[in-house]
């Protein structure tokens, strides 16, 4: 048995649940009577629906098939070896189920070299080697394809990516060193760093040709028989495959150092992966594969033990999973089916809510509101979205038609609600206004019409309390912009019955949001934590540390943005709102900062000018500014603060405001955009040993967001 | 409005390798649809003269339409294949005459004028789709005595034409198999077969049919090169105990598709298209069901008037082979010699295979590529039986013809 066949056996022991991957091996004859050729055919032996991946029995698989390519083209038997996956499918990569059972670093380091030192061999054959990407090639599947001599890639092809970075790795099976020796460091990066630090954007096969990833491209329909016609030819000599030189001089470091800007301004230095993928790009300048190979499993190694990856890890399967299946949601059979929705309201809110419904439900949409004018400008907006899409052709003209026939606005309610199934309502945020709106539709609407609301601080049960059916009531708390962040929290008031909320949550899913059960608690989970957590901070600025001191205390969690731009994003006047209510439900906890109510009566929308090209205090908000003298370190904000944030989660979870840590988590990562390296944010905080600190426990078992113990 | 018959002209045609229906079969795990399209395509790239949005139809024959050869295959493979969706499409359905149909069916709507240039071909994977799938026979057939039992059973009515032709015995079949193996071979070692079919790259998952994974395949599986009459004398009769018909002097039960471009002769001169043959006449008739391998004949006969032509003005044969004797008769009839040159030169279906109604287009494919070898030749004719009780008959003329030199 050769090492690596043992390395890899050994990896295989610790992952006894793998999905194994088979590396079949298929003989045939070539066209054009280029000689007889090897396929390797990936396959898990499952549908599309569970894509293949590369766990260490697969990769010994794969191993094996090469033994067996390799003596048949160096026995002349064969000209060529091709790679290709199951149908829609080439490779998704590594095996992330394996990665989080690995608690040695001679473990994490066996399953880089692994990968290593069975991809490699397919540059060693005696004859070239060929890659086609048929379908999804993410991670670990590229990279088998760039160890080949040649690739093609499928038009059809919907996913490609190097996501390693954004889950809190490096591309380490080559990946880091190949590509950039393949296409140049500049579209290295931007694959690697850049696509996978946006939302883990994904290429299309097109993109693929015209980044030089793949030599050619053809259609879906026959793709696969296209590439051996192709492979055919290069072996012949009827094609020479000519790649553009790559620029080995500054644009090398230049690229690199672009990388590492667009890092900073993602995770802010906190987390390690697209730093050290960098490093390994900016190594391979030279050449020198073999080095740059090392140097990925050391990395990989290195983070596979660290508390980022597996945070990103936990993250990612929060958002896959529970993020689709919400813990505590009851029966989806219950649901009563939604076919007219009523928005109350046509302000700017209420006017995008309508376009989110029309758009995902395809059901009449109806606005009302106290005046025509308003009404016109609501439908108006609607109108003017879809003309938007339209335009960008992501509709077509019949669908625009449609959705605009399906907004309507109207001033009566009777009229516009009668037969509404769901009505939302989004105005003025007032518990008497708002008491008042629902007693109007319930008046007119029919008895099984679910009343949501879309109130971000208010006591859904008490806004309930007057109806003679409170049970059809239920929160239903979008994040701004609506379009963007996917998170809604769905609120169980007092009252709510089982029907209602399994309706709500049918409405969420079909909405495509990340619907999370939240208890009828003030402010709810995402604007409930950024409250203590922006209080600490206005907490410790009114006591006089300077402004860019407590701003910076919080950048090693790399957060979208510092929290007074977050501030500024959300509004003063809200940020004091909100405030003001968690204030009088907790008094001891939430403070309601004079400064900020100050800023907010001077009519300020926020603390900065940009006139530099860079935030600067405003002058005249520093002149409003009235600070004590008690100057902290941003090392003495940042424990303050995380511990706020530790103590408010906590004492969440004791009132049952969800069910659990992760939904917690899963919250912050759809509602706040917290980043995945932070897990959300509660393996941060016992990996820092704030829970510990505040609490006396950690919110999640060890190995659940960090290496088993 | 005055209306002026046009020039129908063959301009290409193309096949998959046919494969053996079954689980052991190179295309068990591949669709039917798939392999239409594979067809499609291949006509498109090697005539970029042909510009995709000037198609006018998609004729697409299978005789069993269902499943992945239903949803009106005609259009579904257009779109499948990438044509704009304004190209319409359409299912026909003669059994074996399938894709012949689906030429003489486009060929007199361009004759007519309706059309410029359609897509004809036919598809039949019968190992997705086993002869007689779903069928429903209506039982006025036998309680009337409308056909005989014997009908809907292809081995039988080819045993019962043995019986009308006594001096077609089975040691003649089995000569006539052994010869069209052999020409099958020739003609694939002189590369004429190949230059016409697509390659196919088909999925295996199961061992049971050999290495597993993605292969391609290049040609056709059914061929046995080597069969000798020892070899054909020992197979079972099937279909009559003591009779003549056998695997070894029959078509197998196979997969695969054809498809050609069929075009006004100004249409494919105007846009630089090959002109491979000329349509001269073609017919259809129907026979006893129980002897439907007599249909050739009568359709020929029909043909053969139509264009004011005799048999020996036929310088090119090719006849489906269903069956040995079927060929058999056809040249009994005509007083041909069973091993006369001008029959299927390439060998026929005993050697490549019968996937039903894709077979008329692999004739006529052959038969074009005679043509142009042999420009001394005018006129040829493509001619099969049919289930059923039919035959079928198309008269080709050679424009590479050069006169009576």
């Amino acid at each position: 048995m050769s090492t690596t066949a043992e390395l890899l056996k050994g990896a295989a022991e610790l992952f006894p649940g793998e999905v194994v991957t088979q590396a079949h091996v298929r003989h045939f004859d070539l066209p054009l009577g280029a000689g007889r050729f090897a396929l390797i055919t990936l396959d898990n032996g499952h549908d599309h629906t569970k894509p293949t991946t590369l766990g260490p029995q697969s990769l010994a698989n794969i191993d094996a098939a090469i033994d067996q390519v390799e003596k048949e083209a160096a026995d002349g038997e064969i000209v060529g070896v091709g790679v290709t996956g199951k149908p829609f499918i080439f490779a998704v990569g590594a095996d992330l189920k394996g990665v989080e059972l690995l608690k040695r670093h001679e473990d994490a380091l066996a399953i880089g070299k692994g990968g290593h030192d069975v991809f490699k061999r397919l540059s060693k054959l005696a004859v070239p080697t060929f890659a086609y990407y048929n379908g999804a090639s993410m991670g670990g599947g590229v990279e088998v394809g760039l160890h080949c001599t040649y690739r093609t890639v499928s038009a059809a092809l919907p996913a490609f990516s190097l996501p390693e970075v954004f889950l809190g790795l490096v591309p380490g099976w080559g990946g880091c060193t190949l590509l950039p020796n393949l296409i140049g460091a500049e579209k290295a990066v931007s694959v690697i760093i850049e696509n996978s630090l946006n939302q883990n954007r994904q290429l299309k096969g097109k993109q693929v040709y015209e980044l030089g990833i793949a030599d050619a491209l053809f259609e879906g329909a026959d793709f696969l028989e296209q590439s051996l016609i192709w492979t055919a030819s290069v072996l012949k000599g009827e094609i020479t495959v000519e790649r553009p030189a790559i620029d080995r001089g500054e644009a090398w470091d230049q690229a690199v150092a672009k990388g590492r800007f667009i890092a900073d301004s993602k995770v802010h230095g906190a987390a390690p992966a697209a730093y050290r993928a960098l490093d390994i790009i900016a190594a391979a300048k030279d050449g020198d594969l073999q080095k740059g190979y090392d140097a990925e499993d050391r990395a990989l190694a290195d983070l596979i033990m660290g508390g980022e990856l597996r945070a990103g890890i936990y993250a990612f399967n929060l958002v896959q999973k529970r993020g689709k299946r919400p813990a505590g949601a009851p029966d989806k059979n219950l649901a009563r089916p939604v076919t007219k929705v009523g928005v109350v309201g046509a302000g700017l809110m209420a006017s995008q809510l309508a376009l989110l419904f029309l758009r995902r439900l395809e059901v009449p949409v109806v606005l009302t509101d106290i005046d025509q004018e308003r009404i016109d400008k609501g439908v108006g907006y609607v109108h003017a979205e879809i003309d938007k899409l339209l335009g960008k052709g992501r509709i077509n003209q019949d669908k625009a038609n449609r959705l605009k026939a399906l907004v309507t606005g109207v001033l009566d309610k009777a009229e516009g609600f009668a037969d509404a199934d769901f009505v939302i309502e989004a105005v003025f945020e007032e518990m008497g206004v708002k008491q008042q709106v629902f007693a109007e539709v319930e008046a007119v609407a029919p008895a099984h019409a679910i009343l949501a609301t879309n109130t971000s601080s208010l006591s859904v049960s008490e806004m309930a309390s007057k109806l003679r059916h409170p049970e059809r009531v239920v929160g239903f708390h979008f994040f701004n912009p609506v379009a963007v962040l996917p998170l809604l929290e769905i609120v169980r008031g007092e009252k709510t019955d089982d029907a209602s909320l399994a309706t709500a949550f049918g409405v969420a899913k079909k909405l495509k949001k990340t619907a999370v059960l939240v208890k009828d608690a003030p402010a709810f989970v995402v604007n409930r934590i950024l409250t203590r957590f922006m209080g600490e901070i206005q907490n410790v600025i009114d006591e006089g540390t300077p402004v860019e001191v407590a701003e910076k205390a919080v950048e090693p969690l790399g957060l979208p943005m510092s929290p007074l731009v977050l501030l500024e994003l959300v509004g003063p006047a809200i940020g004091l709102h909100v405030s003001e209510t968690l204030n009088r439900a907790f008094p001891d906890r939430f403070t309601v900062s004079p400064n900020l109510k100050a800023v907010v009566e001077a009519g300020k929308r926020g603390f900065y000018v940009y006139d530099s090209g860079k935030p600067e205090l405003d002058p005249e908000v520093a002149a409003l500014l009235k600070q004590g003298d008690t100057v902290l370190t941003e090392e003495q904000v940042r424990e303050r603060v995380l511990d706020a944030v530790a103590q408010e989660i906590g004492l969440m979870l004791d009132e049952g405001v969800v069910a659990e840590a992760q939904d917690i988590d899963l919250c912050l990562i759809t509602g706040a955009g917290w980043p995945f390296h932070l897990g959300g944010i509660t393996p941060y905080l016992d990996r820092e040993g704030v829970s510990e600190r505040v609490n006396g426990k950690r919110f999640l078992e060890p190995g659940v967001a960090s290496v088993p113990a | 409005m005055p209306r002026t018959v046009r020039d129908v002209v063959f301009v290409d045609g193309v096949r998959t390798p046919f494969g053996k229906a079954g689980p052991k079969g190179i295309y068990h795990e591949t669709r039917a649809d798939d392999l239409v399209v594979k067809a499609i395509r291949e006509l498109l790239r090697r005539n970029p003269g042909l510009d995709p949005k000037k198609i006018d139809e998609v004729a697409v024959a299978a005789t069993t339409q269902i499943g992945d050869q239903g949803l009106t295959i005609g259009r579904t493979a257009g779109i499948l294949a990438g044509l704009p969706q304004s190209v319409p499409g359409y299912s026909i359905d003669r059994m074996c005459a399938g894709a012949l149909t689906a030429v003489t069916t486009v060929a007199g709507s361009v004759a007519f004028g309706a059309y410029d240039v359609a897509i004809a071909g036919g598809v039949e994977h019968m190992g997705r789709h086993p002869m007689g799938e779903g069928v429903d026979p209506n039982p006025r057939f036998v309680s009337e005595k409308l056909v005989d039992e014997s009908a809907l059973f292809m081995g039988m009515t080819a045993e019962n034409l043995h019986d009308r032709y006594p001096s077609i015995t089975k040691q003649r079949a089995d000569e006539y198999a052994v010869r069209s193996q052999e020409k099958a071979a020739k003609a694939y070692a002189n590369g004429k077969i190949q230059a016409d079919l697509v390659p196919v790259s088909v999925r295996r998952t199961s061992p049971e049919g050999g290495e597993t994974g993605w292969g391609l395949v290049t040609a056709d599986e059914p061929m046995r090169p080597g069969t000798t009459l020892e070899n054909l004398a020992g197979l079972k009769t099937p279909f009559r105990v003591h009779g003549r018909v056998t695997a070894g002097n029959a078509a197998g039960l196979n997969d695969g598709a054809t498809a050609s471009v069929i075009a006004s002769e100004d249409f494919a001169r105007e846009n630089g298209l090959p002109v491979k043959m000329r349509l001269v006449s073609y017919s259809f008739a129907g026979v006893e069901p129980e002897v439907m391998g007599y249909g050739p004949i009568p359709a020929t006969e029909k043909a053969l008037a139509q264009a004011g032509l005799s048999i020996d003005d036929i310088g090119l044969f090719e006849i489906n082979e269903a069956f040995a004797v079927q060929v058999l008769a056809f040249l009994e009839h005509y007083g041909i010699a069973d091993d006369d040159a001008r029959v299927n030169q390439y060998g026929g279906a005993i050697a490549f295979g019968h996937p039903l109604a894709s077979s008329g287009v692999r004739l006529m494919t052959q038969l074009a590529r005679q043509f142009e070898e042999q420009p001394h030749v005018r006129y040829g004719l493509t001619t099969m039986c049919v289930g059923f009780g039919m035959g079928a008959t198309v008269i080709w003329e050679n424009p590479h013809f050069e006169g009576d030199k």
